[in-house]
């Protein structure tokens, strides 16, 4: 268990984390969205022992993290964003260098070598030097390397960044096996597709302070509506009957722009039908219905006020 | 934790035999430069022409007197001289393909000879010369003076030249009136006495005391080495110089290296790791100082295979200063990193520092051509005791005694250096 109780740092008069808590359990994997400066990677450093806090504590299993030495760094695994890996060196020599970091050598070694490999598929490429690596098995390489020591909790600092799609999506399955065998991952984006497609619970960090800390259905219950209806309306005139369709039960808002109208519904399957056949009757003809899911990016912008991308 | 600290070192050691820069300023660039300066240092000893001074001679009077300057140039160990006409003697200089060039006028020898025994008019001997080599003009003067008043008196005393001279002064004495009476007679007597031995050098005194006026000295140079019948080896000095400053680099390239390991996203690693800091600092400090130890050796082990460069003096006390200034460097390292936010800052910054302290330790020029109050200066420059150790225990064959204030000064500022190096770090990563 992985327990940060009000965590605080700043820099001069920068404050980068104001109060941060968070609980992580066994087998959870917990994203933390936000856009640059939000303060996720702060808060990874000092549950990670890189920075002191300014006052609050991080607890692993119970035992607050104290000093370089804590034994309790060992039931971490950091995966930094930068591609924390030594080109010249093989990947053999840099997993090697890595794992005696935590005294790990010998047949341990080469076991715990040979297993993270295996994992992100680059056993056969263990002798090349990661200078010939594509950008893709970096990532792989540098996620394999915190994973030497076999941390209960893993963090993951935009693992993904730069990649492309097929290495993205090996990641990710690499992290799914990871969270099927029990492991704890906080996963810090700013992509809420991976967010949404990888954690149980997403914090949602701005100006270093947590503004949402739920499930992902718990955070789109935040939202007025969950889901957006198209219709693309055959002709439209000036008097269209807006706030007829606003007076519609299950109809949150209506919005009519170059054409098509935007209605907001919390159910998709019962509000459809109901709007449309309001529509036919009378006499307002569509060419074309289509839904949209309100997502995280909704999310935040519904938080506060700003869009993920501008902030 | 051993384990990590050796596999920490281990790694930098790896990382340095992959690196092509790193091996080429640390072996084949101070290779190449040392060897280049050891010999415009002077080589082993044993190159005749390596510190002979280009000098042209122009006679324009072809008499014997100048004949004889011309010759006696020509066989001064110091100087290496060759004929040429006047306009090519300046063109020369002026390019800078000779330092000094000697012209002697028309009538130098008879105008010497009336100027060597009365109040005639002294010829002029041109002394064309390059100003940037003001001292070896000096020397040159100096040599032309000895060798004219050698050439210039032999051939007054027992010349042809000297007695047609010595009549001559005679005849003129006899009309002169303008010398009083009482100076007449024994100028008289004087050239009399001279025409006399004239006549009997042309018979039997043609050697020993025959050759005209000479220095009243004689000396014998010695090279102050290690031991008699060792001579100075110019590679020891450029070697050590060029040691210094290479091994210094390696020191920036340390640090620097730490400042990019921060920046690539490594030090979050192994500070996520539970390490201490002293294993991290300190292995990098290790690994620094091994392979310092290692460059000074094999670059020394070099000069010593090829150029005949050895350590005459207590190997230990080698072996002592080379640890030392090592330790030092690994010190140095260490504050590099500490010194600016970006690698690249960093480094222009610390080559900068380095070339400055190197240049004062007297790796370039020698220590003896800087002005009193900056010899002194020097003491506080690391460089200078790691060049004083170096030397002693190389070319000056000193004892182990003499590597005691060496290695004490260079322990000191790795101490001083490390501390700092400690006390600035920036441990903390920021996101």
């Amino acid at each position: 268990m992985l327990e940060v109780d009000h965590i605080k740092k700043s820099y001069g008069r920068v404050f980068a984390v104001q109060g941060v808590s968070l609980r992580a359990a066994p087998g959870e994997t917990i994203g933390l969205l936000g856009p640059n400066g939000a303060g996720k990677t702060t808060t990874v450093s000092i549950i990670a022992g890189l920075i002191r806090p300014d006052s609050g504590s991080v607890r692993i299993e119970g035992r607050p993290l104290t000093g370089d030495t804590d034994p309790s760094k060992r039931r971490i695994g950091l995966v930094p964003q930068d591609l924390a890996l030594f080109d010249e060196l093989t990947a053999q020599a840099n997993l090697q260098l890595f794992a005696s970091l935590y005294d790990i050598e010998g047949a341990p070694a080469q076991r715990a070598i040979g297993d993270a490999l295996s994992l992100v598929g680059l056993a056969e490429r263990a002798h090349d030097r990661v200078k010939d690596y594509s950008g893709g098995m970096k990532r792989r390489l540098n996620l394999a390397a915190a994973l030497l020591h076999d941390p209960q909790i893993l963090l993951l600092d935009e693992p993904t960044v730069g990649v492309d799609p097929q290495s993205r999506n090996a990641i990710f399955d690499n992290l799914e096996v990871l969270k099927s065998r029990g492991k704890t991952l906080l996963y810090t984006t700013h992509y809420m597709e991976e967010a949404e497609r990888l954690c149980d619970r997403v914090i949602i960090m701005d100006h270093g302070r947590v503004v949402a800390d739920d499930t992902l259905a718990g955070l789109y219950r935040l939202l007025p509506v969950t889901n957006l209806l198209a219709i693309e309306l055959s002709q439209t005139d000036d008097d269209f009957p807006i706030a007829d369709i606003e007076s519609l039960p299950g109809v949150h808002s209506v919005k009519l722009e170059a054409g098509t109208l935007r209605v907001g519904v919390h159910n998709l399957a019962t509000e459809t039908p109901r709007v449309l056949q309001w529509l036919v009757e009378r006499g307002h003809l569509y060419q074309h219905v289509s839904s949209e899911r309100a997502d995280l990016e909704t999310v935040f912008l519904t938080l506060t006020g700003r869009s993920l991308r501008d902030s | 934790m051993m384990a990590s600290f050796r596999a920490l070192v281990r790694k930098d050691i790896q990382l340095f035999f992959v690196d092509r820069r790193a091996l080429l300023m640390s072996f084949a660039i101070p290779i190449a430069i040392g060897s280049f300066f050891g010999y415009v240092l002077g080589g082993q000893g044993d190159q005749p022409n390596a510190s002979k001074i280009p000098v042209l001679t122009v006679d324009r009077d072809h008499s014997a007197i100048s004949r004889q300057i011309v010759d006696r140039l020509a066989a001064e160990k110091a100087l290496a001289t060759k004929p040429s006409s006047p306009d090519d003697a300046r063109t020369a200089v002026r390019k800078g393909q000779a330092i000094v060039a000697i012209i002697i006028p028309p009538n130098f020898g008879q105008d010497s000879g009336r100027a060597f025994f009365g109040p005639g008019l002294k010829p002029e001997i041109a002394v064309l010369y390059d100003p940037s080599h003001s001292a070896e003009r000096a020397m040159v003067t100096g040599i032309l003076t000895g060798d004219v008043m050698q050439a210039v008196s032999k051939e007054m005393f027992t010349g042809q030249t000297g007695r047609q001279m010595a009549q001559d002064s005679l005849a003129r004495l006899e009309r002169s009136t303008e010398i009083p009476e009482n100076d007449k007679k024994p100028l008289e007597d004087l050239l009399r006495s001279v025409d006399r031995w004239n006549q009997q050098a042309g018979g039997s005194l043609a050697g020993g005391i025959s050759r005209g006026l000479t220095m009243p000295y004689t000396t014998r140079e010695e090279a102050v080495t290690a031991r008699r019948n060792t001579r100075y080896n110019g590679y020891a000095h450029a070697f050590a110089g060029m040691v210094v400053q290479f091994v210094l680099f390696l020191g920036i390239d340390v640090g620097v290296g730490l400042l990019q390991q921060r920046q690539r996203g490594l030090w979050k690693r192994f500070r996520a790791a539970p390490l201490s800091r002293g294993v991290l600092l300190g292995s990098r400090a290790m690994s620094a100082a091994v392979l310092a130890f290692f460059v000074v050796l094999v670059n020394f082990l070099f000069a010593g295979l090829v150029f005949g460069v050895r350590v005459e003096g207590s190997l230990a006390g080698f072996l002592g200063v080379s640890a030392a200034f090592s330790l030092m460097t690994a010190g140095f390292g260490m504050l590099v990193a500490t010194l600016g936010k970006t690698p690249e800052a960093t480094r222009g910054l610390s080559i900068f520092a380095t070339l400055i302290v190197v240049m004062l330790g007297g790796a370039w020029i020698p220590m003896f051509l800087f002005p009193q109050w900056l010899q002194k200066f020097t003491l506080v420059v690391p460089t200078r005791w790691a060049m004083d150790g170096f030397e002693a225990m190389t070319w000056r064959g000193l004892g182990l005694e003499a590597a005691g204030a060496p290695i004490a000064v260079l322990l000191g500022f790795g101490a001083v250096f490390g501390a700092l190096a400690v006390a600035r770090f920036r441990w903390e990563v920021e996101g």
